[in-house]
């Protein structure tokens, strides 16, 4: 078995979901290699372990997923499973990779129980079904919370440039707003502390960063608080929005619809704060506030810093 | 610019689904079931085109049981000129489903596939991508903007922001949530709807085997988080989250 994982791009540095992905192709088991699309990151894909060989791919600096679907349909023979993160881009590429090949395309994968059968949760994390493939090639993204990324170093894999694939030519890049990080990325943090509806305006959405910031946290959302734009789109945690598995997340004035809960209730420790003592977030929480937002979250700041 | 727009039927998103008791599935009997809440989004979306007068026709297509048409008028109720139904009871996988698509779109030639992003079902995100692979066009997914000039300029939601991608035409979109905010018919388009025409065809018409290739095991409820405690006051929080939880 030999299996390919897409990195997702992250610059110089290889993304922790792109890490978990390497662990679950591990876990599958077999030689692992990684590819990498434009130069940046093939020297950090080369040092994560267990990683036998890094191939580059020149000139989609951008993922468009048509170029990179042709490129990995091309590399496809050489292998007998295709992985990426379950992050925006690999699920832009993926399944097109998977139609190309006419296979069909295992998304979100969240176990592995052989080289054929994974699980994969359905119904916005309500059930969790174990799935055989029987076609040949297996093509699938990850599920990052499921799986402990590999460590960032210990390895020393040998660089290859990847053989040309054709560019359809159907579609270019025209730019894009990517928010400058000064947090913790919200599915790679130790920490998330995310806000709802009940934070009631942009401004008042922002009183969440002195908590972070006292814990190294990402900021998250629920979708209320996106819709109603008091966060951008990016900080949605949910069936639609980010899956992450942190250490601690502190859920303020979310009522824990089955959609947000989807995407964090792997989370080691929930706290929740809510005012509606019956709100359905505190049967997932393991320590539960009872309080109003405005006043619990400048108390727990100033607490915070005592030491 | 002719658009095809495909709605499935699904368990409605407020209904708290149950794991049936031998690990086949979950419930669907005498279960509320509606159009997948991304498709609704397309369709509006659809609509808005046809609106502006950059969409002349919006046919509407559901792949699923003849209880389907449920879905289907309401996408006429909404907008959209005609439907047609693809009979077929059982699961239908995302590739069988882009290869029943792909059949319908060699017979209606339309300029613009617009669809979900995910069904609220499978979770599988994936059948825009696989149609487009197949047809061999462009696609723009997970779209909250959508802008056809000359080609079709998508906006799509993205880890970190957002970004713009142009494609050629024809061309597959995919909605996301923030795409816009689906109207509710009225009663009088709901009862012109009825009188809108559905097309029913066999999966056999299209010459598709609707087989699945992924064999279900067994559907699991998923481990339960137990409730925890209430604390009294943020003091009780921080210290329990230092001395118990020991994750500050
Ligand atoms: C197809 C689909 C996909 C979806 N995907 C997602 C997703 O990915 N992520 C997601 O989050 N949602 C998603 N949703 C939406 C989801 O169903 C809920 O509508 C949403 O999560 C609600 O957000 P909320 O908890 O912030 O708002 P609300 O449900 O309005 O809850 C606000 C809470 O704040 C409390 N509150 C109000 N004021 C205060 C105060 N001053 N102090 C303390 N507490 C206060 C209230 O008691 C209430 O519990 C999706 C929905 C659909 C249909
Ligand atoms: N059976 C179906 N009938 C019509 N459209 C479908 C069907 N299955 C999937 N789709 C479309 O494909 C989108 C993505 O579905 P999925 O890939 O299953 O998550 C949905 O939002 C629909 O627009």
């Amino acid at each position: 078995m030999t299996i390919l994982v897409l990195a997702d791009r992250a610059g110089a540095a290889v993304s922790q979901p792109t890490r978990s992905a390497v662990a679950a192709a591990q876990q599958i088991g077999g030689e692992v290699h990684v590819l990498v699309l434009g130069q940046d990151g093939a020297e950090a894909a080369a040092k994560l372990p267990g990683v036998a060989k890094v191939l580059v791919a020149a000139g989609n600096d951008h993922a468009l997923a048509e170029p990179a679907a042709a490129l990995l349909v091309a590399l496809a023979p050489g292998y007998t499973h295709l992985l990426a993160p379950g992050s925006a881009m690999g699920k832009n590429i993926m399944p097109r990779v998977a139609a190309l090949l006419d296979v069909q395309v295992i998304s979100d994968v969240a176990g592995v129980e052989g080289a054929d059968t994974f699980r994969r949760f359905i119904y916005a994390g309500n059930a969790l079904a174990t799935v055989k493939t029987s076609d040949a090639t297996k093509v699938m993204t990850v599920r990052a919370a499921s799986f402990d990324p590999v460590a960032a170093e210990g390895g020393s894999a040998a660089i290859e440039p990847a053989p040309a694939a054709e560019d359809p030519g159907v579609s270019s890049f025209v730019g894009a707003e990517i928010a400058k990080l000064e947090r913790p990325e919200l599915t790679a943090a130790r920490i998330v502390v995310s806000g709802g509806r009940a934070m009631g305006s942009a401004d008042n959405f922002k009183i969440l960063e002195g908590v972070a910031d006292k814990l190294g946290a990402a900021i998250g959302a629920s979708r209320a608080a996106v819709d109603a734009g008091y966060a951008p789109n990016d900080m949605q945690v949910g069936q639609t929005g980010k899956i992450v598995a942190p250490e601690l997340y502190i859920a303020f004035g979310i009522s824990g619809a089955i959609q947000h809960l989807a995407g964090m209730k792997d989370s080691k420790v929930i706290v929740a704060v809510n005012k509606d003592e019956e709100a359905p977030i505190f049967q997932v929480a393991d320590y539960g506030l009872v309080g109003d937002v405005f006043k619990v979250i400048p108390e727990l700041e100033a607490e915070l810093g005592k030491k | 610019m002719k658009i095809l727009v495909p709605v499935k039927r699904v368990v409605d998103y407020n209904v708290k689904v149950r794991v049936k008791a031998d690990g086949t599935g979950v419930e669907t009997a005498n279960v509320k079931m509606s159009m997948n809440p991304f498709d609704e989004i397309a369709v509006e979306e659809a609509v808005r085109l046809k609106e502006k007068g950059t969409a002349t026709e919006i046919v509407a297509v559901s792949i699923g049981p003849a209880a389907a048409q449920e879905q289907i008028r309401t996408a006429l109720a909404m907008g959209a000129d005609r439907g047609i139904l693809v009979e077929h009871d059982g699961i239908v996988e995302p590739l069988a489903v882009a290869k029943m698509l792909k059949a319908l779109v060699a017979k209606e030639s339309p300029q613009l596939v617009l669809m979900g992003k995910q069904a609220i079902d499978d979770d599988m995100n994936a059948t825009g991508q696989m149609l487009a692979a197949l047809l061999g066009w462009p696609q723009g997914t997970f779209a909250s903007k959508v802008e056809v000039a000359d080609g079709i300029k998508v906006t799509r939601e993205v880890d970190g922001g957002l970004e713009t991608v142009a494609l050629k035409l024809p061309a597959i979109v995919t909605a996301d949530l923030r795409l816009n905010e689906p109207r509710y018919a009225s009663l009088p388009n709901i009862m012109k709807a009825r009188k809108k025409p559905i097309e029913t065809v066999k999966p056999a018409d299209l010459g598709v085997d609707p087989a699945p290739r992924l064999t279900v095991l067994k559907v699991e409820e998923p481990p339960k988080r137990q409730a925890g405690v209430k604390v009294g006051s943020v003091q009780e929080l921080v210290e329990k989250l230092r001395t118990e939880a020991k994750v500050i």
